[in-house]
């Protein structure tokens, strides 16, 4: 049952270019995609190991402007005679590398991460967003500032028997994020169902008992902060080939607040919980729009929904439909992850 | 028991909170395959001392020395990594998770799964996963949960979930496990209960230190008992000999116990 409606989803997913003639909604359902990876990562820090991230987007921008300037190839001095440059690289070579210096970043906040939990975390977290936004709003030389990294590459790549393609414009941009995006979603649920996941939900749910049973914690924090802030990297590293514009806005803190909006509203610690969320909260101001409504009230109606989900739905959205839904005691297993997301919004 | 070798070797354990001193020069041992509890008044210093061994609070000075590695100074979890596995005095379980998954994170020493391994989906790890699950399914039998695997642990009756509590330290597989007031809080009944758990646990091989006010059980499953007060051992014996140690009534148990046990 389960299999046939995810399948179902699957071709549906597939098949929207095909039918979809209207390409800025393609656009929208793009971005939409980029920030459902991006909330995704997020979920993993903030859903399974409870540690609340608010510097996601710091990864995210990171992931975009590594990417963008090893595609574009950059030069600058270290010291006044010293001259640090790299010629442009292929795109797909440089969104590793926007990957990799995303998820050696998060290895840094993990590793401190293992003195600071709760609320010293946030601090952390969003502190090093801001001062990333900073360093990349001030770096003129580097990132030339608010003039921004312009004419950033489009990612080609060969497909045995297909050919050469180039993710330009909606409809491969398209399925280049939903394809990574199941990825991501594959991913974090092989990790979930692991020994890892594991030792990330015992860390959140007790972690003086995950300790006493062998979970050694700074491990688990700096494997998950790295892993999350690689795909919140890849996401970026999309964004950067897909939009060709990456400036220092990319780093606003309204841009962390609209992942955590769509991990909480979905269901927080569960898989499908940021995919609904983001769903939800991506199209809908598209939708808002459609009504032609003065823009101070999209907002308001945006505000307002937001509320009442998480005033009615503590847990989210996705725990509250399995509630709804009878016939799931095969995945008694997810429910009772969610039950404790319940429990622990009520006290 | 006596002729066993030593296992655990506290020396000297001296344990200070600022100026407060909760353990002074505290020496005793713990023998292969024996149940040795620690008993005294409330503040004595017992669940300091297990903080302590297991790493949780450091030693201010002394020695803790496990089949001959120095635990002093380790992490919770290499102590734990070691065999050396406690419980808590208050009730410490995964609450939102099941019964089964409070047990199946508690073998995550025994998991052999790597990271990459897992992303990638590779069939070792999904071999791993169903050793693990019938790990877990034989420790639950041997606790006598199996039949309430599918709860949410928070859900529980609370002797149920002091059960639950040593089904997930028993999943460490430890070589000594350390029990901090398991019956406190349980009726009669469920502490005749866990006494034959305790003997159980102990036909594994497992040696067992506890930590215990419920002076039944105490005398019921131990081999030796050492009686703390202030920080100090005052007395180390059999249960019988504790129980007329003259000090041991002083500083503890009372003359009203000495007199209700004729």
């Amino acid at each position: 049952m389960r299999w046939v409606l995810a399948i179902a989803w699957l071709i549906f997913l597939f098949s929207i270019p095909l039918w979809l003639d209207n390409l800025y909604f393609l656009h929208i359902l793009i971005i939409t995609g980029i920030f459902i990876i991006a909330a995704m990562s997020l979920n993993l820090l903030l859903g399974y190991t409870g540690q609340l991230s608010l510097g996601q987007v710091a990864f995210f921008g990171i992931g975009a402007y590594a990417s963008s300037l090893t595609s574009l190839g950059f030069s600058f001095h270290i010291l006044p005679n010293t001259v640090v440059s790299l010629e442009p690289k292929p795109v797909w070579f440089a969104m590793l590398m926007g990957v990799l210096f995303a998820s050696l970043c998060g290895w840094l906040i993990g590793k401190i991460s293992f003195k600071v939990r709760g609320a010293y975390f946030v601090i952390v977290t969003v502190s090093f967003a801001e001062v990333v936004r900073l360093v990349a709003l001030n770096w003129l030389e580097l990132t030339q500032g608010p003039m921004a990294l312009n004419n950033i590459p489009y990612l080609r790549l060969g497909f045995p028997g297909l050919g050469e393609i180039a993710f330009i414009g909606k409809v491969p941009n398209y399925y280049l994020v939903l394809v990574v995006a199941i990825l991501t979603y594959v991913i974090i649920q092989r990790l979930v169902y692991s020994r890892v996941g594991r030792a990330m939900i015992a860390l959140r749910e007790n972690e003086p008992l995950a300790t006493s049973v062998g979970v050694d914690v700074t491990r688990v924090l700096v494997f998950a902060t790295m892993l999350s802030a690689g795909l919140a990297g890849l996401a970026g590293a999309i964004y950067a080939q897909y939009v060709r514009i990456v400036d220092p806005d990319i780093f606003l803190f309204i841009y962390t607040v609209t992942m955590v909006i769509m991990v909480v509203t979905g269901g927080k610690g569960t898989l499908a919980g940021p995919v609904v969320g983001g769903l939800i909260f991506g199209i809908l101001p598209e939708v808002l729009r459609g009504f032609e409504v003065m823009p101070e009230v999209q907002w308001i109606v945006y505000g307002v929904l937001m509320i009442l989900i998480v005033y009615f739905l503590p847990a989210g959205i996705v725990p509250a439909m399995r509630a709804w839904l009878p016939g799931q005691a095969g995945h008694r297993k997810e429910r009772d992850d969610e039950s404790r997301a319940a429990a622990e919004m009520r006290s | 028991m006596s002729g066993e070798a030593v296992v655990l070797a506290i020396e000297d354990l001296s344990i200070r909170f600022g100026g407060l001193i909760a353990v002074e020069q505290l020496t005793f041992d713990v023998r292969e395959g024996e149940v040795l509890s620690l008993i005294g008044p409330n503040g004595a210093g017992k669940t300091s001392a297990f903080n302590a061994i297991t790493g949780y609070i450091p030693a201010s000075g002394g020695s803790i020395v496990y089949r001959g590695t120095r635990l002093n100074g380790m992490k919770p979890n290499e102590i734990a990594a070691r065999g050396v596995v406690r419980t808590f005095q208050k009730t410490s379980v995964f609450g939102g998770l099941s019964v089964f998954d409070n047990v199946l994170t508690g073998l995550h020493l025994r998991g052999r799964q790597h990271p990459f391994a897992i992303m990638l989906g590779l069939p070792r790890v999904w071999r791993d996963e169903k050793r693990l699950r019938r790990e877990t399914e034989e420790i639950l039998h041997l606790i006598g949960l199996e039949r309430l695997a599918f709860e949410t642990a928070a859900s529980l009756p609370y002797g149920k979930l002091r059960l639950l509590e040593v089904a997930v330290a028993l999943a460490a597989k430890p070589t000594l496990l350390l029990l901090d007031e398991p019956v406190s809080g349980m009726n009669p009944a469920e502490t005749a209960e866990f006494m034959k758990l305790v003997a159980r646990i102990r036909e594994l091989g497992v040696t067992i230190l506890l930590v215990e006010h419920d002076m039944k059980m105490v005398m019921g499953v131990s081999d030796r008992v050492v009686c703390l007060n202030q920080g100090r051992a005052i007395a180390v014996g059999p249960p019988a000999a504790i129980q007329r140690d003259p000090e041991v009534i002083r500083a503890y148990l009372g003359e009203r116990y000495l007199r209700a046990q004729g």
